[in-house]
């Protein structure tokens, strides 16, 4: 099979134009998230989501349009508990995620039906993106991606440090909440790409590579960006060509690009 | 005068714990103030209630005549934190971006730097003699350089008002006396308001007009060359201030 013939499949346009839509988002929130020390809440996230796709096959409406209001809800949860209940980010990650997983166990058991659907969902399946799926990742990725390049500058400031941000009159609390909104829409949308249980692979790696070379916050999220795109892209092509894991594939690729980087690093310095 | 800051009967409290009992004190404009006290005095507590960074305190605080709440001046004011030391050296940014973050102050939604920003950025960076690092990342700077850095971020906006909390901790001493002397020029040639934070008694008389030395409550307010023979820090010290003429 040439690339030409290869690129000519529909599930394969697909499979690349959400996946990309969907690594530029997970790249530049990433770089927010890895850097403020937020990592795992992409993973907290998903298995919230994991709870929320299993709710929405047990009452058999679409699972993404439950898994939304639901993760949204639970990001809200992981940073209020964190600014009100005195504990640390990764704890309260861990409570809200815990509950997440629990309640889709509990449903998946209780439904006897749906497990096989619900388990396709925990290592994704790019190239089983539906047209709806395609419009949706576009849709909402466009929404998350023009509240980051409006908020740029805030959520900069705030990540490079939060108090002076105040200082200068920027909304933290505000521009917290959009943050996390923001990642949980992102960590619904990347489920289809790489599944649940590796949606923070794709939010973690692409920003860690950036920050083995880059030297500006600018550089940084471009470096960012390309790494997760090159990801997506290289891993879905090299999956059908090796008939391998296409969710999988996809965070090799990430660690491959983690590895040439921080090689370069160690030669750099 | 114009007051630039007014405090009045401002407390604060930790849970039970108090910090700061009924301080105050009135910050006029040209003033450079030293605000010092030991250890644990509430210095930074008191210049962090000022930011607008605690809340529950009690009292009245005024900016440039307004009340905190909805004060909408902060591109007037310029901040230099005491933790630039606990600055994380891998974030990724460069010089003239962080130095980009103190005009945010002067932007609304969605907060643009134009090209003129940029241009006040080289301007400031020269002014603090660090124009050729401009494009180097943060992380690799020396200590020195790193507070010339965020001392540029903050004299970016020109603020009216520029509160440094303990700047000089970093430097070695002709760094600081060279930084010291750049503050002091600031107040004197530009007529910025200074509070400059520090619990090293040397400076006092040597830069500032005023003292206001602190330990929870105020001990003293006034002119700096006074202070050592002040009554209020004769009690305070428990010592009798020197006769006259001795």
């Amino acid at each position: 099979m040439t690339i030409a013939h290869f690129l000519h499949y529909a599930f394969i346009q697909k499979a690349y134009l959400a996946g990309s839509f969907v690594a530029v988002l997970c790249a530049m929130l990433g770089l927010f998230l890895v850097l403020r020390k937020l990592s795992l809440i992409g993973d907290g996230l998903s298995h919230v989501s994991f709870g929320a796709i299993a709710l929405g096959l047990f009452f058999g409406l679409y699972p993404f349009w439950v898994a939304i209001p639901v993760v949204l809800v639970a990001s809200y949860f992981v940073l209020k508990l964190t600014q009100k209940a005195r504990i640390y980010g990764d704890a309260s990650i861990g409570i809200v995620s815990s509950l997440g997983v629990a309640g889709g166990v509990i449903l998946a058991s209780l439904s006897r039906g749906f497990n096989v659907d619900l388990f396709s969902y925990l290592f994704g399946n790019i190239l089983a993106v539906s047209t709806q799926e395609v419009y949706l990742s576009i849709g909402l990725s466009l929404v998350v991606f023009t509240c980051v390049i409006l908020l740029y500058n805030d959520l900069f400031s705030v990540t490079f440090d939060e108090e002076y941000a105040r200082i200068t009159g920027i909304k933290t609390e505000r521009i917290n909440l959009v943050l996390v909104f923001l990642t949980a829409i992102t960590v619904v949308l990347a489920i289809k790409v790489v599944g649940i249980m590796l949606v923070s692979a794709l939010l973690i790696l692409p920003a860690a590579t950036a920050l083995q070379i880059a030297r500006g916050f600018r550089g940084a999220m471009l470096i960012s960006v390309l790494c997760a795109v090159g990801s997506v892209l290289v891993g879905t092509t090299v999956s059908v060509f090796l008939n391998l894991p296409a969710g999988a594939t996809i965070v090799m690729c990430g660690l491959l690009f983690f590895a040439v980087a921080l090689t370069v690093r160690t030669l750099r310095h | 005068m114009a007051a630039v800051l007014s405090v009045e009967n401002l407390s604060f409290g930790y849970g039970p714990v108090e910090v700061l009992r009924d301080v105050t004190f009135v910050v006029e404009a040209g003033d450079y103030v030293i605000l010092a006290g030991p250890n644990g005095a509430g210095k930074t507590t008191l210049i962090k209630t000022v930011l607008g960074l605690t809340d529950r305190y009690k009292g009245e605080v005024k900016l440039f005549g307004q009340g905190l709440s909805g004060f909408a001046g902060w591109g007037r004011i310029a901040y230099l934190p005491q933790r630039v030391n606990a600055f994380n050296p891998l974030f990724p940014a460069t010089v003239k971006e962080v130095v980009g973050l103190g005009l945010l102050s002067q932007k609304t939604f969605p907060r643009r730097l134009t090209r003129n920003d940029e241009l006040k950025v080289t301007q400031t960076l020269g002014l603090m003699g660090i124009a050729d690092l401009k494009d180097k990342p943060v992380g690799e700077l020396s200590g020195g350089q790193q507070q010339r850095v965020f001392l540029a971020r903050a004299l970016v906006s020109n603020p009216e008002l520029l509160i440094l909390d303990e700047p000089s901790t970093a430097l070695d001493p002709q760094a600081r006396e060279n930084f010291l002397e750049f503050i002091r020029k600031l107040n004197r040639e530009q007529g910025i308001t200074v509070i400059l934070i520090t619990h090293d008694t040397d400076l006092i008389g040597r830069h500032a007009n005023k003292v206001l030395y602190i330990d929870q409550c105020v001990i003293y307010y006034g002119p700096a060359r006074d202070i050592y023979n002040s009554p209020e820090m004769s009690r305070y010290s428990g010592v009798r201030p020197p006769e006259h003429g001795s």
